[in-house]
């Protein structure tokens, strides 16, 4: 074997050594020296992030691959790839408090070295161009989220929470396999590409339901309606730094390996068998997400249902299926995950300060918190889509691309996708009234947020403001999708 | 050319606007005054430093081996791609028009900033409230008009046209406690916005014929490669009809496509440029601050309704039909303007009528201009024209705001006898009257001479009926002159001190423009500004009998204003009651204003706004409700889904899954 081909896999090997200084930081370092955990790992998490913009990790402008065909990397992986960096530099920012609370001080590496395995597993998941090696990453970006989830182990609601994910994962993993076998005996290989040359056919039950369980799966990543029964607990359950990581980072590595799925192992029978499966799974996640995120009260919980919503919309990036489409999809993960890491920011600097989680005690705080109740109102914003932030282009991207397609059906679709964004303003706004417009007196005091939660939300927030507006995040995108060959097969 | 500087003309006035904007109120006033003014300043000698670059630098990129002049885009960025064709971009277009209004926008942008120090505090020294927010507001509508100007393509254009109207009407409405600044503030906002309508359909349908919004495109043959270099010689004729054959051949209620398009986007020109009937706004626009006024409605922003014609000017020469609406538009405008301005009491107003008037100069200039006629002299003689008005009108809204400053009123009755209290004011705004009187050797004379010689190049019938509105010029701003600073001196009441010149911020900028407004006559324009970029001989086109024809006339106009004003008398008196009904219709400006109410208040507002308002809130309001039942209902329906057990929630799981394959293999088979 040629051990020289480990060399394509900078980025991997990057995180790798990350998490080992981690771990072993974390291992022989004095007691002391401990506090300091959480700072060292978003430090080394921002240099890895960093060189992963230069040429040094960001590896050549053309597509290469390693290991048999079985792992490829391209401009447009190590975008998302750094997408995901940024991502979690975010996350680690606003744990740092959390992290160094009484409770936590024990089990603090845990957390660390936990996420970076996950985003380990979420890189493979990525780059793989063989289903063994995808299942890999899956496991390895599933398993470790359990023990995160289970984490706060003195509520019970973080067990109940742990017991159910995992229950479901490893549910939904078998009948993600079961799928793969079957596409296994349809094809006899799993590389991607060989799927896509065997498979051009539609017209067999075992196919159609090998695509049914693939979905089902990356469904279940996803929180894709009706696979997203357990995002709502879990999210709710899990501690906040681990429920923002679930909704954002989590999510967006799965769409994208679910469309490079779609695209590069099923792509030749598109229109003749999932395209149907995909819209009626869009609109089912978009409408049910929102009809769900009406009634929540508790915050975390109406952030999941928001987020399972927000996931239909992702998944219009898949619809558009070509290029255009897979720029809007990444953009929309980018601008998302500045949007929900804003909201989470808010959410648990409050929750760290004085416990409180429920939007009733969010009443009034503008008076009090006014600053933590302006980037709430940003987050809230661009969330529901709303020029000029970053939302509203997220959103406006992905409709466009979706429309281009030109189909009727594909504009039923979008004007469904449209009418549910009104109603997720409905319920986005609702955060804001009470924020603003509420005339009860106040119950969260005025406090100050730690130096770090302070940071995160400031560069959440100027990702949510500028995102849009600055244009060369978008057309960078747009470049390398268009350079990029995922959609080389047709 | 390097994108450093050009880049940096647009980024100072934003960034002096957030940092005024968001942290103005935290700085001391003098502190404020003096970032806005050095941010100004600094704006200003960039782009001295980029017009001059472009006009003598003699580099390749700019001017071709034959001489003419070439358009040169510095950058163009990507802003919006909606689709792979309709991308809009950003950008710095440099031609001689966008140089020559870098150097005007710049020079009366530093005068006013400038000006403002000393002319936004009271006799006491004591700062207006608001003084850092004023700034802010200057800063926003400097770096909105830059963007217009140096605009590749006619999105960028639209969106910084937008910009300008915004802040436009953030300045009118600067002393927003005052009701009539308000309403003011509103009806500009209103009606330009109304204007703007009928330009943004226009741009739909150009660019839905031409596939582009590149200004490079719309004045250029379509030249091999062209999109790689943007290097094209400016405007063959021939290659415009290849690009717009299809344009021109479809026809829309008997007029060709791009006619319509082009009368659609003149009249969002007519909005910005208050030319009849959209002219209503600007004389109220004088309710704000009168640096303001200066800068934003009479110098550049009301110009650049001429500027968008002057910039497609190719375009509007295949449709002479829209030229000639122009020339109507404005011919009729520029009269209308002359006689309001000769029954007006409030000095800012006969200015601002004065504005219009001079306006639809350009205008007329812009209409009457063909290339068979001494090389498209009309063109030239237009941008000469916005180049002289720019700098006397900005004098005499500074001059009058140094009056005002000084007396505490607009209204001329209550000045008189000025001229002796007030020596620097009074000699800078004799200077103005002369230039846009057109005597010589003041740059009005040029200008003017100019636009008349072509006006008679077109048809006899307007070169009469413009000089006749040169006559009517020089005697209004006469009639100004004498009343405000000659006549009987009024008694300053005890206690206060007469009136007296303004600190040196304020007459620094009224000597400088004065001083270019006796010099900038004898610029050859012609060598710069041409409409296909080729210079020529200014002078030869000069037409000696047009030029003592309208010199004479305005002497006349001079001399009949002495005879009425110089001192009190009782012919005024007696003209007006010759033709009661005359001075009546000028004095309120012929009802217009009164029309548009009638218009807006009995017709629209009661005839079609109230049925469409029933409707509104009974079936459209409706229909919204009954959506948010239903989703209410269906939200409260689906609850048992979330019922916590995982058993149940596998179950589901399974069960779509199975579904999902299984009404698809239904469907397939």
């Amino acid at each position: 074997m040629d051990y020289s081909q480990f060399l394509f896999m900078k980025q991997e090997i990057g995180l790798l050594i990350v998490f080992l200084a981690v771990f072993l930081y974390d291992t022989f370092m004095p007691r002391k020296a401990l506090p300091a955990l959480p700072a060292v790992s978003a430090g080394l998490m921002l240099i890895l992030t960093l060189l992963g913009f230069t040429s040094c990790l960001g590896g050549s402008d053309a597509a290469e691959t390693a290991f048999a065909g079985m792992y490829e990397t391209s401009p447009i992986i190590n975008a998302i790839k750094n997408v995901l960096n940024v991502g979690v530099i975010i996350v680690l920012l606003q744990s740092i408090k959390w992290a160094n609370s009484d409770f936590m001080s024990v089990r603090r590496g845990e957390f660390y070295e936990l996420l970076l395995v996950t985003l380990f597993g979420m890189y493979l998941m990525i780059s793989a161009r063989h289903f063994l090696l995808f299942v890999i990453g899956l496991e390895s970006a599933s398993l470790p989220l359990a023990a995160m989830v289970a984490l706060d182990k003195n509520r019970y609601e973080s067990h109940e929470a742990a017991v159910k994910y995992i229950l479901t994962a490893c549910f939904s993993s078998a009948i993600f396999m079961m799928g793969i076998a079957l596409v296994y005996g349809l094809s006899g290989s799993l590389y991607f590409a060989k799927i896509h040359a065997a498979i051009t056919e539609g017209n067999s039950l075992m196919l159609i339901t090998a695509l049914a369980f693939v979905m089902a799966g990356m469904g279940f990543k996803l929180s894709l309606v009706p696979f997203h029964l357990w995002t709502a607990d879990v999210y709710q359950g899990a501690p906040t730094s681990v429920t923002s990581y679930l909704s954002v980072i989590s999510k967006g590595s799965a769409a994208f390996a679910f469309m490079v799925i779609l695209v590069q192992a099923f792509g030749a029978i598109y229109s003749e068998v999932w395209e149907w499966m995909l819209y009626a799974v869009i609109i089912l996640t978009i409408t049910v997400g929102n009809l769900f995120a009406i009634r929540q009260r508790n915050m975390k919980r109406f952030l999941a249902f928001s987020s399972v919503s927000q996931a239909g919309y992702i998944m219009l990036g898949i619809v558009a299926f070509n290029w255009m489409g897979t720029a809007a999809l990444i953009y929309y993960i980018l601008v998302y995950i500045f949007s929900n890491l804003a909201a989470f920011g808010v959410i648990g600097a409050i929750e760290n300060a004085t416990g409180k989680i429920s939007m009733d005690d969010y009443r009034g705080l503008n008076k009090t918190n006014p600053k933590l109740a302006f980037c709430m109102m940003l987050a809230m914003f661009s969330l529901a889509g709303i020029p000029p932030f970053a939302g509203f282009f997220s959103k406006f991207f992905i409709f466009t691309s979706a429309i281009n397609q030109g189909s009727i059906a594909i504009y039923v679709l979008v004007l469904i996708a449209l009418i549910n964004t009104i109603i997720s303003l409905y319920y986005y706004l609702l955060v804001v009234k009470a924020m603003y417009i509420s005339d009860e007196t106040p119950v969260i005091e005025n406090f100050r947020s730690a130096a770090t939660e302070k940071l995160g939300l400031w560069v959440s927030i100027a990702g949510v403001m500028l995102l849009g507006i600055v244009s060369c995040f978008y057309t960078s995108i747009l470049e390398m999708a268009k350079a990029s060959e995922i959609f080389f097969l047709h | 050319m390097d994108a450093t500087l050009p880049l940096l003309i647009l980024v100072i006035p934003l960034a002096m606007f957030l940092l005024l904007g968001l942290f103005g109120n935290k700085m001391s006033h003098p502190l404020a005054g003096t970032l806005g003014t050095l941010g100004m300043g600094t704006t200003l000698v960039l782009a001295y430093t980029v017009a001059f670059t472009y006009f003598f630098s003699g580099d390749p990129t700019f001017i071709a081996e034959n001489g003419d002049r070439l358009q040169h885009v510095v950058f163009n960025q990507t802003w919006l791609a909606f689709t792979q064709n309709l991308v809009i971009k950003l950008g710095f277009l440099l031609d001689p028009i966008s140089a020559m209004m870098l150097v005007v926008i710049t020079t009366i942008s530093f005068m006013v900033h400038l000006y403002s120090m000393g002319y936004m505090r009271d006799h006491h020294g004591v700062y207006e409230h608001g003084f850092q927010r004023f700034y802010a507001f200057l800063s926003l509508f400097s770096f909105s008009m830059l963007g217009l100007v140096v605009a590749t393509n006619i999105f960028q254009m639209y969106i910084f046209w937008e910009l300008v109207g915004a802040s436009s009407y953030l300045l009118i409405g600067f002393y927003y406690t005052k009701p009539s600044a308000v309403s003011a503030s509103k009806k500009a906002f209103i009606v330009t916005r109304f204007a703007d309508l009928g330009f943004l359909i226009g741009i739909l349908v150009l660019s839905f014929y031409t596939q582009t919004f590149n200004f490079v495109e719309f004045t250029s043959a379509p030249v091999e490669g062209l999109l790689d270099t943007y290097q094209v010689n400016i405007a063959t004729s021939e290659g415009i009809r290849n690009i717009f054959a299809s344009a021109q051949a479809s026809t829309f209620m008997g007029a060709s496509v791009l006619t319509w398009a082009l009368v659609l986007i003149f009249m969002g020109g007519m909005g910005k440029s208050a030319m009849m009937p959209l002219h209503i706004w600007l004389p109220d626009a004088m309710e704000g601050p009168t640096p303001v006024s200066a800068l934003i409605h009479a110098a550049t922003m009301v110009v650049a309704g001429v500027y968008l014609v002057a910039r497609l000017f190719p375009l509007y020469l295949m449709e002479t039909a829209a030229l000639d609406i122009i020339t109507v538009v404005g011919a009729v405008t520029a009269l209308y303007a002359a006689m309001v301005a000769c029954a007006q009491i409030d000095i800012k107003r006969v200015l601002a009528f004065s504005t219009i008037s001079q306006i639809a100069f350009m205008m007329v200039s812009l209409g009457v201009a063909r290339p068979d006629f001494h090389e498209g002299l009309g063109y030239m003689a237009s941008m000469f024209h916005l180049f002289t008005h720019a700098m006397f009108k900005a004098l005499l809204f500074l001059g009058a705001g140094a009056l005002i400053h000084a007396i505490g009123s607009n209204d001329y009755t209550e000045m008189h006898g000025l001229r002796k209290h007030m020596p620097i004011t009074h000699w800078t705004f004799l200077i103005g009257c002369l230039a846009i009187a057109g005597i010589i050797p003041f740059s009005g004379f040029f200008s003017k001479d100019e636009i008349l010689s072509s006006c008679l190049g077109n048809s006899t019938f307007v070169y009469i009926w413009m000089s006749a509105v040169a006559a009517l010029t020089a005697f209004y701003m006469f009639r100004l002159y004498y009343l405000i600073f000659w006549w009987k001196e009024h008694e300053t009441p005890a206690g206060h001190h007469a009136p007296h010149d303004q600190p040196w911020t304020m007459s620094l900028p009224l000597i400088i423009l004065a001083a270019i407004s006796c010099v900038a006559g004898f610029i050859p324009f012609g060598n710069f500004v041409s409409w296909n970029g080729e210079p020529y001989d200014f002078m030869a086109h000069f037409d000696w009998s047009v030029a003592a024809v309208s010199l004479c006339v305005a002497i006349l106009a001079i001399v009949l204003a002495t005879v009425m004003y110089r001192k009190e008398n009782p012919l005024p008196a007696k003209f007006k009651n010759a033709m009661p009904a005359l001075w009546r219709w000028c004095h309120h400006r012929f009802y217009w204003d009164e029309l548009y109410m009638f218009i807006t208040h009995k017709i629209i507002f009661g005839l079609i706004c109230k049925p469409i308002a029933w409707f509104d809130r009974h079936i459209i309001d409706g229909s919204m409700d009954a959506m948010a039942t239903v989703t209410n209902k269906a939200s409260e329906g689906i609850k048992p889904l979330q019922s916590g057990q995982i058993q149940f929630y596998v179950w589901i799981y399974l069960i779509g899954a199975l579904l999902l394959g299984g009404i698809t293999a239904i469907c397939l088979m």
